[in-house]
């Protein structure tokens, strides 16, 4: 694999960029893999590189319907994080954490990882009470949290609404300094590049129609381009597992929903860290553009349109102005739906299945973003080894109904209430 | 923005309705032995088709009633609408 850096960068402009290397190849499905993954998102091509990397299993295929980068991996918010109170979600997201920090390095791709803090407002005392408890069990597992009082914030956000008779006053923040945002497709792109240089075939334009399953056994599945076979196969499919679990005539505890995203025409450099308002459902950050990033609720109904409707999207933002009055002045530059895999806890699954050699992740929620090198590095584990590693033995398909929910939020099944 | 027919009212804007979820899930019968299977798949498990999907819909900021909807989970297209005893 040609090596991205900058002397490489010099002698190729000097020959007029003509001799870069494909950053991944085109293949035709080979008759049969050691291991399938299905999705080529950023958790695909994380579980495909860590496959390789941590476990020597190279005889790999990614199958992708659409494109590399096209799904959810393309249209989240690009916000990283670990600011969880739960000791499962927390030591799960602080692992991906050190991920993310040596992501560019040992993908020798810039995916931009912009380490500048998190801070969610508190709006109330007893929300202060409760950003207290939550940053607390955060210091506990070793992840960074400041407590900050509404004078700390007013130094860091100025532009925020601190005015005295607002609905939703600041009274302080939870903040998070070594959480922050990456370039979303650079994950991607990196992701793949590295994989196909391991040997891994990237097979895009490729829908799965259907799966084989003998005696309870995994064997292989159908697809536009013909039947592969397999020993191994890991569903990685966000908002689309529903439609798979269907062909496996499964159920599971997982809606899918739709979820806008937007950004703002680019202004100079006012917002330094990721802020989301306490009283609702907001956050914002300013990409390295000067776009205005900005998301909030899901648009509340069951969904797979990849587009939303403007009730919710003018719901969101009006949240986001009571926050930060000048966005009221911003022009939208343009707004985007993705499909979400909703789970009924609000917590991810990571898991083996009742059929041999047949492994989900799935139920990712608002939060697939930030977890795609954890995730891909513990499916990797799980699918190579059989068995769930310690870090996302939490993430049991069965938790449901064992009763040991990770209900972060304390939301229960109404996936589409937040 | 989507526009729903309720049964009651007629045609209204999305605003006033509140979603209420897959309508196809039955809760197990009262007054009788209900085994964690079943209460699993009532409280957690879902189809969550993409096609048409039957869920309820709750008219909040008007009449207040519930209602049945049959609406498309790719196009938004709402079919029908029907009262909550009347089948879909």
């Amino acid at each position: 694999m040609q090596k991205y850096s900058v002397f490489n960068l010099i002698k190729n402009a000097l020959k007029g960029h003509k001799d870069w290397e494909v950053a991944w190849k085109d293949p035709t499905p080979k008759a049969e893999y050691d291991v399938i993954i299905i999705g080529g998102g950023g958790h695909g091509l994380a579980t495909a590189y860590y496959l390789a990397k941590e476990h020597n299993i190279t005889n790999v295929a990614i199958v992708e319907k659409g494109w590399i980068g096209g799904g959810n991996v393309g249209r989240n918010t690009t916000i990283v994080r670990s600011n969880y109170m739960h000791d499962e979600n927390g030591l799960f997201s602080e692992f991906g954490m050190d991920l993310w920090r040596n992501m560019s390095q040992e993908l020798n791709f810039n995916v931009m990882f912009s380490p500048r803090g998190i801070i969610n407002l508190a709006h109330s005392d007893a929300q202060m009470n409760a950003f207290s408890r939550r940053g607390n069990s955060m210091r506990l597992n070793g992840i960074d949290a400041v407590l900050l009082g509404r004078e700390e914030v007013r130094t860091l956000i100025p532009m925020a609404d601190f005015s005295e008779n607002v609905r939703f006053p600041i009274f302080g923040g939870l903040m998070q300094p070594s959480a922050g945002t990456a370039r979303h497709d650079g994950v991607a792109w990196g992701y793949a590049r590295q994989a196909d240089s391991m040997g891994v075939d990237i097979i895009q334009h490729c829908e799965v129609t259907g799966f084989d399953v003998d005696n309870g056994k995994i064997k292989g599945i159908q697809t536009s381009k013909g039947n592969i076979k397999a020993k191994k196969i890991g569903l990685c499919v966000a908002g689309s597992t529903n439609i798979l679990a269907e062909m496996l005539n499964m159920k599971l505890p997982v809606e899918t929903h739709l979820l806008q995203a937007c950004v703002s025409e680019p202004i100079k450099p006012i917002l330094d860290h990721v802020v989301t308002f306490g009283a609702g459902h907001f956050y914002v950050s300013q990409s390295d553009k000067g776009e205005m990033v900005m998301g909030g609720d899901l648009d509340g109904y069951n969904s797979y349109a990849q587009r939303g409707n403007l009730p919710t999207l003018q719901h969101v933002l009006t949240e986001g102005i009571a926050m930060l009055p000048f966005l009221s002045k911003l022009k939208m530059l343009r707004t985007w739906g993705g499909i979400m895999d909703m789970s009924m806890d609000g917590s991810p699954i990571i898991d083996k299945t009742h059929i041999e050699g047949l492994y989900l992740n799935c139920g990712w929620c608002y939060g697939g973003f930030k977890a795609t090198p954890a995730s891909g590095w513990t499916f990797a584990h799980t699918i190579a080894q059989d068995k769930p590693h310690e870090l996302n033995a939490g993430y049991s398909l069965n938790r449901f109904s064992t009763g040991h929910l990770l209900d972060e939020k304390g939301l229960g099944t109404k996936t589409w209430i937040s | 923005m989507l526009y729903i027919k309720c049964p009651y009212c007629g045609m209204r804007s999305q605003n006033e309705f509140a979603y209420g979820g897959d309508a196809t899930v039955k809760r197990p019968e009262l007054n009788k032995e209900v085994s964690d299977k079943e209460w699993d798949t009532f409280v957690y498990l879902r189809k969550s088709p993409r096609g048409k999907h039957l869920e309820l819909w709750h008219h909040v900021s008007g009449c207040r009633q519930w209602f049945k909807a049959q609406r498309d989970t790719v196009t938004h297209e709402i079919f029908k609408t029907a009262e909550i005893k009347e089948d879909i």
